[in-house]
């Protein structure tokens, strides 16, 4: 229980940005640009780190995490590069075809799943595609900061290659581009051959390339903490269902993208909550009644807890069944 | 409000004094009439007017001579503070969340103009007056993290987070609980939290890793924890225990009350912005008990917590041979009757003493 009881009303850690700019960055790849309607500066962040948008969709609301690919250090602008997903759940197209300058969206804070080793010594780049973005952001920082790296930038052609020819240009020495249509390909097994003592290995990109990077470094040596990638962990979609809520006297439907915390607030119940990706534990509810069956993707409560069927944890776990009655 | 600060000592003559401001607002850790290890976390978003969760970094009565001990303890032992050297950044991180936090918070007490990178800050209650580069350390007379800290109140550990876990790899720690920074500098999370009894057969460490991993930039949290303290003392470090440790054994049943003191540690976590690091500030109350007593509600209930308190937690916390002591000091302010839910003094509402 609380040291403090009196209860600040649960909120999200958001922004409210007005859309700067859409820049065509190439046939695939938009870049938007962002500034705050309060006119203060943002939060400075790391590198690596995305923020999670909220776009309304009509009455539907879309919530994607992007990796921030702008300065780090400048607080008068946020930038993410989106690139265009046609068989994906409609969240890049609608941010492709729908989003123009001046429209008012919403950000989450930075949050850093794919942070530098400030430890590195030197730190070793591998983007494929659009995996290059938060790699932007960390070249920014360590430019900065005076820091050693190297990028590897796997494109398919030099039309798509997103920002490879900016690169380039602004660190001829530190970046390489290879590319697919020239049958070029980052020669890996040897890039991880012979790199200095406390080098730290960074990959972004296609699940393959993450998997072969990571196989590859770990064939020649590598210790696993000294090679990084980006994995995003946000709320899966799932069959839309209906929960009763003792306390407030309600009946909710939770819809197919989105979340049970998020129908909850959506609905004005304040529920509690803090990390939103089912490790903090402070959204916790007490199962009252349920016939159906649970689908746990919390790493809060035991083993035994899930198949008590007696707790959920709202922002990442869902049900399936008959009915689902809640002590909120 | 305009805060009148104390001129007191942490040692030696303990002229350390609450005023009846300090005594209402002190951080009592009780919400119910027993105690049980839990991560018992909430979010760090202000509180009620005057009280310590109101501010990001609360200043109090004690500021000055707190700051004071805190040079003492240093000049004795500088390894106090340390600071790994991919912690640099984590320091900037730190010494701008502070005097934002408190120029904002505080504006009768602290400046900071900012031009760029050039900045200014105005400590008024320690009269610095200071121009800086950001992110420089040659302009700085300390390290960004030690210039900082040696002008907020608690101890502050700053943590690097890699491989999905917490590293001690930073800290100033003047005012601690009986652990030393010097030991457990570059320990993760479970190692330097190993002396603990019972917490990690209960899976509390694995769930409070797992909460502090994921906090985020904007929303950082907060907890209590406590222990008991005999004499008003800052530095109880394993370093100084010869000193201070011999000092439990003073106490007496007249002696007491004044003697002995409740220590409430106020601990805050913030994401910083440009490290990822976690910055785990502790802020040390003391109180002692003939204060406390004060307060009708809380010597009803600290008798209860003292004494159902399992004999593992009385150890861990040094105060298992004082206990029987303790017990007859407090039992004459418990008269059985219901205590109210929560941590407050409820002091207009709660009946007084019916013995």
């Amino acid at each position: 229980m609380s040291a403090a009881p009196q209860k600040t009303k649960s909120g999200s850690e958001q922004i409210e940005v007005t859309v700067s700019a859409v820049v065509a960055v190439n046939d695939l790849v938009t870049r938007f640009e962002f500034s705050r309607v309060d006119g203060q500066p943002f939060p400075t962040f790391s590198g690596g780190a995305h923020t999670v948008i909220t776009m309304m969709d009509g009455s539907r609301r879309r919530m994607n995490p992007y990796s921030l690919m702008s300065d780090p250090a400048d607080t008068s602008t946020y930038a993410i590069s989106v690139r265009r997903d046609d068989a994906g759940r409609g969240g890049s197209l609608f941010m492709h075809t729908q989003v123009k300058v001046g429209d008012q969206m919403t950000l989450s804070y930075p949050v850093n799943l794919f942070a530098l080793d400030l430890r590195a010594r030197k730190n070793l780049f591998f983007a494929g595609g659009i995996g290059i973005t938060p790699f932007l952001s960390m070249i920014a920082q360590l430019d900065r900061m005076n820091g050693n790296w190297e990028l590897h930038y796997s494109v398919r052609t030099e039309a798509l290659g997103t920002y490879a020819d900016d690169l380039k240009t602004r660190y001829p020495n530190n970046v390489h581009v290879y590319y697919d249509d020239q049958s070029q390909s980052i020669p890996l097994t040897d890039l991880l051959d012979g790199q200095p003592l406390g080098t730290n290995a960074y990959v972004c990109g296609p699940k393959g390339m993450i998997d072969w990077v990571h196989a590859t470094a770990k064939e020649a040596g590598w210790p696993d903490a000294q090679v990084h990638s980006e994995e995003f962990t946000a709320p899966q979609p799932g069959k839309p269902f209906e929960v009763r809520l003792c306390k407030s006297d309600m009946t909710i439907k939770v819809g197919e993208n989105e979340s049970l915390l998020e129908a909850l607030e959506r609905a004005g119940v304040d529920a509690p909550f803090l990390c939103r990706g089912g490790a903090c534990g402070q959204c916790e509810t007490d199962v009252v009644s349920h016939d159906g069956e649970f689908i746990h993707r919390d790493h809060w409560l035991d083993d035994d807890q899930h198949a008590s069927g007696t707790k959920i944890m709202p922002c990442v776990s869902r049900f399936v069944g008959a009915s689902l009655l809640l002590d909120r | 409000m305009t805060i009148q600060f104390n001129n007191e000592t942490f040692r030696d003559d303990y002229s350390f004094r609450n005023s009846a401001w300090a005594i209402k607002r002190f951080p009592f850790p009780f919400h119910e009439d027993s105690y049980m290890y839990s991560v018992n976390m909430e979010q760090h978003r202000g509180g009620p007017e005057g009280s310590v969760y109101e501010k990001r970094f609360d200043v109090d009565e004690h500021y000055v001579s707190e700051m004071r001990d805190r040079a003492l303890v240093l000049a004795d032992d500088p390894l106090r503070c340390q600071s790994l050297p991919h912690m640099t950044l984590a320091g900037w991180d730190l010494l701008e969340l502070i005097m934002v936090s408190k120029s904002e918070d505080y504006p009768d007490l602290f400046e900071l103009h900012r031009d760029g990178n050039r900045w200014r800050w105005i400590n008024k209650p320690m009269g610095i007056d200071d121009t800086f580069t950001f992110l420089d350390e040659t302009t700085l007379p300390y390290g960004p993290m030690e210039y900082i800290t040696r002008q907020a109140q608690g101890d502050f550990c700053v943590l690097d987070q890699r491989d999905d876990m917490l590293w001690m790899d930073a800290g100033m720690v003047t005012t601690q609980a009986d652990w030393s920074l010097d030991f457990d500098i570059g320990m993760n999370f479970f190692e330097w939290h190993a002396p603990v009894p019972l917490a990690h057969e209960m899976g509390i460490f694995q769930r409070a890793l797992k909460f502090l991993l994921n906090i985020q930039q904007g929303s950082p949290a907060r907890r209590l924890n406590w222990t008991m303290t005999v004499n008003p003392l800052l530095d109880t470090s394993p370093e100084n225990y010869h000193k201070w440790g011999i000092q439990k054994t003073t106490l007496t049943p007249e002696n007491l009350g004044a003697k002995q003191h409740l220590r409430v540690e106020l601990q805050t976590f913030f994401r910083l912005p440009r490290s990822n690091a976690l910055v785990f500030p502790i802020r040390c109350y003391l109180c002692s008990f003939q204060d406390l007593m004060t307060m009708p509600k809380w010597g009803r209930r600290l008798h209860r917590v003292v004494r159902d308190l399992p004999v593992e937690l009385a150890t861990y916390k040094g105060f298992i041979d004082n206990r029987p002591m303790m017990l007859d000091y407090l039992s004459q302010y418990d008269d059985g009757l219901p205590t109210s839910r929560g941590v407050w003094p409820d002091f207009e509402t709660e009946p007084p003493l019916q013995k």
